[in-house]
């Protein structure tokens, strides 16, 4: 491991922070050259930028916990206001008297008076850093606040740097002309073999670490095509260990039995790989299945709804309100529709499928109108029906178009899939295909080929 | 009646489960160091059902009951409340702190400042560790707990639970922030979870991407389905001999039918029993009599006059009168003390009928519900509905059902009969009982042929593998069934013999005790009948009331003047039922001078036919301004609106009329 000097720091500090963060060395002492010494004034704003799980706020925020910097981190997510911003910056850096001294609503000029004010009686004899979390965030702020906070050094005339993560690059960021341009710096993504090397850092006390770290070589070899977050394979891990180690307790395997030790786990990663990246399961409940049942109930099969039998046909009218053109709905809907022109029905520009054009909204009226028609007994109007057109709406099966208050014909769109419906009506014993205009344009189209 | 103790206890294994999970995450923590689980939030995702109505009590029996036995920062949330997320976190900080300053007076001054300077969770943390570090310091003052105690709460703080009542309707934006949020102070804050969903978990996935949802330990809790909730709510209310109250085939038909089509709200099924009971005290005069056995006895004794003479026209009665013999009728006629007596006589055997009535019901129900194509109704509802409407053993449905039993194979039936006895235990008529050892009889018997027929039971399985087989056709079953009938003439075995006994024993039951109440005298005083009512009211047409209310004026206003034959427009009746009725005869646009002529005609018409036209023009201006107002009273009930199409035009926003 290469050694890193800076000097101005300890040195065994310096180490063992380059200990505790693997794979991140170059970046480490990128930053810290960048820092320079802690009294000399650092460039006035720095932009990291990488992928999720890069490491970019662990690095940051472990150089200047362990070196004892005076810095401020703000997760932007949290800053409702850009004044809670300012609130979070000045206490963190004099005090909680002094970010109540804050107006009300404080504007960013309010916040550098403020700041001159108090570095004027406490000068800074290190670098202070601003780390700005998820700066993503700023962009839907006050506009003026980013450009401002790049330039705070000059500002303010006081050695401050602001650390700006994201997930995106500069590019998307940048506000206007003039401003001013921080120092781009990316953390680029892990390597296979760097995973491995951090995910066997957390190996279990009670098994040595070569065993650990083949049983993370093998799940990598399983999930690394799918999957590269380091925090969601740290999960997985976490989870299929205790089955990987099963045969170990049970006595049937030693430790050097790689091959039967695969044997054993493999066809739970397999498993496992279905459910990547959806956490249905809490790991607690994942380990109870491996005791109940063999194989894990994936709880995505439990999408069937039960619903009120009108809330049904309503949702089915509502699907077929949706996909279907309004011109059809003589065609489809009327008992005796006449003879309608098959050029006419069905369009020849009408090329692509309506489900790849999504559901088209639709009036309260035809809804109705086709609500009737698909219910073989007669209902009445009853308030309850339009209740349940306001229930599905919250259950957000079906969505609302344009405003909310709109009282004369509100227009709805239905958001659920053609699986569902399907699994809907046969239920009701509906058949929804007869209703549905695709259906016979596929069968058109396809009539030459038969 | 005490639905909501019933609800509690339904829900009450969900609800311990959840409370249990909520105190775990403490403990797992500190024991699984491991694990390094640390910003994960413990999330329940508690499947509620669609029943929107009945999420409230959940969730307020929920509340008390995490209040009550795990933390008292239980927090819960409404979407309607929180569109952003400054709201929400707001709404949480308020619910939290203004409960924290209700328990604890000398903070006030604190939590007030907290309050002026920010709103963040931040400032939630803060307060968080002054009210623990308070409370730790009163218990540790007002009980020396055992040290092992006292370490455990050091480890464990309690945790703050936040509820989500309805999940689907929140901005998934403001969800996404609240966890990022919260997800940073998880080390010094234990949040906890609860999202209350309706539809399915997938919600979940909806809603929140993956870099929100892998901060979330979510475990899914489900409730129990309504419609168990419907029918252990339908068990205990209306199968049941203890309240006199009960409810006609047709009046069940309607609730239950609301709960099956419109809303599966287990609240309002039971909103309309209780609006049902209203109704039956209120209407019925004789209701006096629907109360306990002994009660009702005594206030049939002292009937009043005009009371007796109500009894002497109920229906039931008089079947009852003309069945007796001529001079026993005349003294029912004419002697009201006779009536009395009579009428103790019958009460009290109303009350018999239903205590046997419920034991046989679910005797009956306990054999055939095991039926294939339960030819008497999956639930015990149907089989309760189709037995008070008529008589149950006339019908097809009871006949083959009939049938399938008696193709029973031995150890169903042992089985079959065994539950039975359970259930027949636990009603304490005389004739229960008596009915009770007849059926251990049986069961008696058919173990003691346990040795003899062992190559019979296995003839049985075939019959009964072969009908499993012919599921599917019922033609086919019963051409099958008529074959073996024909068959078993021939030849029955001792255990034929005995389960032939057996059905016919419990057709005689059936004959005996499930009679359709309409046949009861006196039935009128428990039961309510009145459906039309009961749908009218509670399942309500706005739409064709107000359609009603305008076309027929007389309906609502009761007022002589306004009876009018279908058709004609009178011009008596409010302007807006004359403009409403003229506006019908028009098309989609409709030309407001046209129409106000057409009012002035009617108008005018009604009014002396002597008048000259000179005065015609007097009243226009008045006229002019009622039709005014009542064209805008009907673009306020949404039947018109103005246009832009054409000038002077309204359009019409309802179809059909003439």
């Amino acid at each position: 491991m290469a050694l890193i000097k800076c000097p101005g720091y300890p040195e065994d500090t310096l180490r063992s922070l380059a200990e505790r963060l693997p794979c991140r060395e170059t970046q480490l002492a990128t930053l810290l050259a960048l820092m320079g010494q802690p009294d000399q004034y650092s460039y006035p704003s720095v932009f990291i930028y990488g992928h999720r799980a890069t490491g970019k706020s662990h690095v940051v925020l472990s150089i200047m916990k362990d070196l004892e910097l005076p810095h401020a981190s703000v997760d932007c997510v949290e800053c409702v206001s850009s004044g809670l911003l300012f609130h979070q910056v000045l206490s963190a850096f004099f005090g909680p008297d002094a970010a109540a001294l804050l107006p009300r609503c404080p504007s960013l000029s309010d916040f550098v008076r403020l700041y001159k004010q108090m570095s004027s009686n406490s000068p800074a004899t290190q670098t202070r850093y601003i780390i700005l979390d998820r700066a993503e965030r700023m962009r839907d702020m006050d506009f003026s606040l980013l450009p401002a906070l790049l330039r705070l050094q000059e500002l303010v005339n006081d050695n401050v740097t602001v650390i700006l993560l994201s997930e995106i690059v500069w590019e998307k960021f940048r506000p206007n002309t003039g401003c001013f341009e921080p120092l781009l710096f990316h953390f680029p993504d892990y390597s296979k073999a760097e995973l491995v090397q951090i995910l066997s850092w957390d190996h279990h006390p009670s098994y040595t670490p070569e065993l650990y770290a083949s049983y993370i070589n093998i799940l990598l070899g399983v999930f690394f095509s799918v999957c590269r977050d380091l925090r969601e394979l740290r999960h997985l891990a976490v989870l299929n260990f205790s089955k990987f180690c099963e045969p170990l307790e049970k006595g049937e395997a030693k430790e050097s039995d790689i091959h039967k030790l695969w044997k054993n786990i493999e066809p739970h990663l397999q498993r496992a790989m279905q459910t990547v990246y959806l956490r249905e399961v809490s790991s607690v409940q994942w380990e109870q299945q491996f005791f109940f049942s063999p194989l894990p109930v994936v709880l995505s099969a439990h999408a069937h709804i039960e619903l009120p039998y009108y809330s049904k046909f309503l949702l089915i009218a509502a699907y077929l309100a949706s996909f279907n053109p309004a011109r059809t709905d003589r065609r489809f809907f009327l008992k005796s529709h006449g003879k309608i022109r098959k050029t006419n029905f069905l369009k020849k520009h009408e090329k692509t499928s309506n489900h790849l054009l999504g559901p088209k909204p639709f009036p309260l009226d035809r809804l109705m109108a086709i609500f009737y028609s698909v219910v073989d007994s007669r209902v009445a109007p009853t308030a309850s029906i339009f209740s349940q057109i306001s229930s599905l709406v919250t259950l957000q099966l079906l969505s609302q178009v344009g405003h909310d208050d709109q009282l004369d014909s509100p227009k709805y769109k239905c958001s659920v899939s053609l699986d569902f419906i399907l699994a809907i009506s046969r239920c009701v014993c509906v058949c929804v295909r007869l209703y549905r205009y695709q259906y016979y344009k596929f069968l058109n189209d396809t009539q030459p080929y038969i | 009646m005490n639905t909501e103790v019933i609800q509690d206890q339904l829900n009450k294994k969900v609800l311990d489960s959840l409370a249990e999970f909520i105190k775990k995450p403490g403990l797992a923590c500190s024991s699984d160091v491991w694990r390094q689980r640390g910003s994960e939030i413990p999330t329940a995702a508690l499947m509620l059902g669609v029943n929107v109505p009945d999420h409230a009590m959940t969730f307020r029996s929920l509340c008390n009951l995490l209040q009550d036995s795990v933390t008292p920062f239980v927090v819960s949330v409404h979407a309607k409340e929180c569109a952003a997320v400054k709201l929400l976190i707001q709404k949480v900080l308020e619910q939290l702190m203004g409960r924290g300053v209700s328990v604890d007076e000398e903070q006030e001054d604190d939590t007030a400042l907290l309050q002026k300077t920010q709103c963040t969770i931040s400032a939630l943390c803060q307060w968080y560790k002054t009210v623990t570090k308070e409370r730790r310091r009163q218990e540790n003052k007002c009980t020396q707990v055992s040290p092992k105690r006292k370490e455990n709460l050091a480890k464990n703080d309690l945790p703050v639970v936040v509820i989500f009542k309805d999940f689907e309707a929140f901005n998934s934006q403001v969800l996404q922030d609240f966890i990022l949020i919260c997800s940073r102070y998880t080390q010094e804050l234990p949040f906890v979870f609860i999202f209350g969903i309706a539809t399915s978990p997938s919600a979940i996935q909806h809603r929140l991407p993956h870099s929100v949802s892998s901060l979330l330990c979510i475990e899914v809790f489900h409730s129990l389905s309504c419609t168990q909730h419907l029918a252990s709510v339908f068990d205990k209310l209306i199968l049941n001999s203890q309240f006199p109250f009960k409810l006609s085939s047709r009046v069940i038909q309607v609730l239950v039918g609301i709960f099956l089509y419109h809303d599966f709200s287990v609240q309002n099924f039971v909103k309309g029993l209780q609006f049902s009971m209203l109704e039956h005290f209120n209407s019925q005069p004789l209701s006096v009599l629907c109360c306990q056995k002994h009660e009702a006895l005594l206030s049939a004794k002292i009937l009043s006059k005009q009371n007796v003479e109500r009894i002497r026209h109920l229906p039931s009665f008089m079947r009852y009168v003309e069945t007796q013999e001529p001079q026993e009728q005349v003294r029912l006629l004419t002697n009201d003390e006779h009536v009395k007596e009579v009428c103790q006589k019958l009460l009290k055997n109303l009350h018999t009928y239903h205590k046997n009535y419920y034991p046989i019901l679910q005797c009956l129900h306990s054999l055939t519900s095991s039926l294939p194509k339960f030819p008497l109704g999956k639930h015990i509802r149907e089989l309760h509905v189709s037995c008070i409407e008529k008589n149950l053993w006339e019908t097809e449905e009871y006949d083959s059902a009939l049938q399938l039993l008696r193709i029973l194979a031995k150890d169903e039936l042992v089985a079959a009969l065994r539950s039975c006895a359970e259930i027949l235990k636990s009603a304490n008529t005389k004739r229960m009982q008596n009915v009770l050892q007849q059926l251990e009889d049986f069961l008696g018997r058919l173990e003691a042929l346990q040795g003899v027929s062992s190559e019979d039971s296995s003839g049985n399985g075939v019959v009964s593998a072969k009908m499993e087989y012919q599921r599917t056709d019922l033609f086919q079953l019963q051409k099958t069934l008529l074959e073996k009938e024909s068959r078993r003439t021939k030849r029955m075995n001792p255990f034929e013999v005995l389960r032939s006994q057996v059905i016919d024993f419990i057709d005689s039951l059936v004959r005996e005790y499930l009679t359709p109440a309409e046949f009861q005298p006196l039935n009128e005083v428990c039961y309510y009948s009145s459906s039309g009512v009961l749908r009218q009211r509670l399942n309500v047409t706005p739409r064709t009331s107000i359609q009603a209310a305008l076309t027929h004026p007389f309906y609502y206003l009761k007022n002589e003047s306004l009876k009018t034959n279908t058709g004609t427009i009178s011009s008596a009746a409010p302007d807006l039922c004359i403009v409403y009725k003229l506006h019908l005869e028009c098309g989609r646009l409709i030309n407001l001078y046209d129409w106000l002529e057409a009012y002035v005609t009617v108008m005018s018409a009604a009014e002396d036919q002597d008048t000259n036209s000179e005065e015609c023009g007097k009243f226009d201006s008045l006229k002019h301004a009622r039709f005014i107002q009542a064209v805008s009273e009907m673009e306020f009930l949404g039947f018109v609106k103005s246009t832009k199409q054409k000038t002077d035009h309204v359009a019409r926003l309802t179809w059909g009329g003439c």
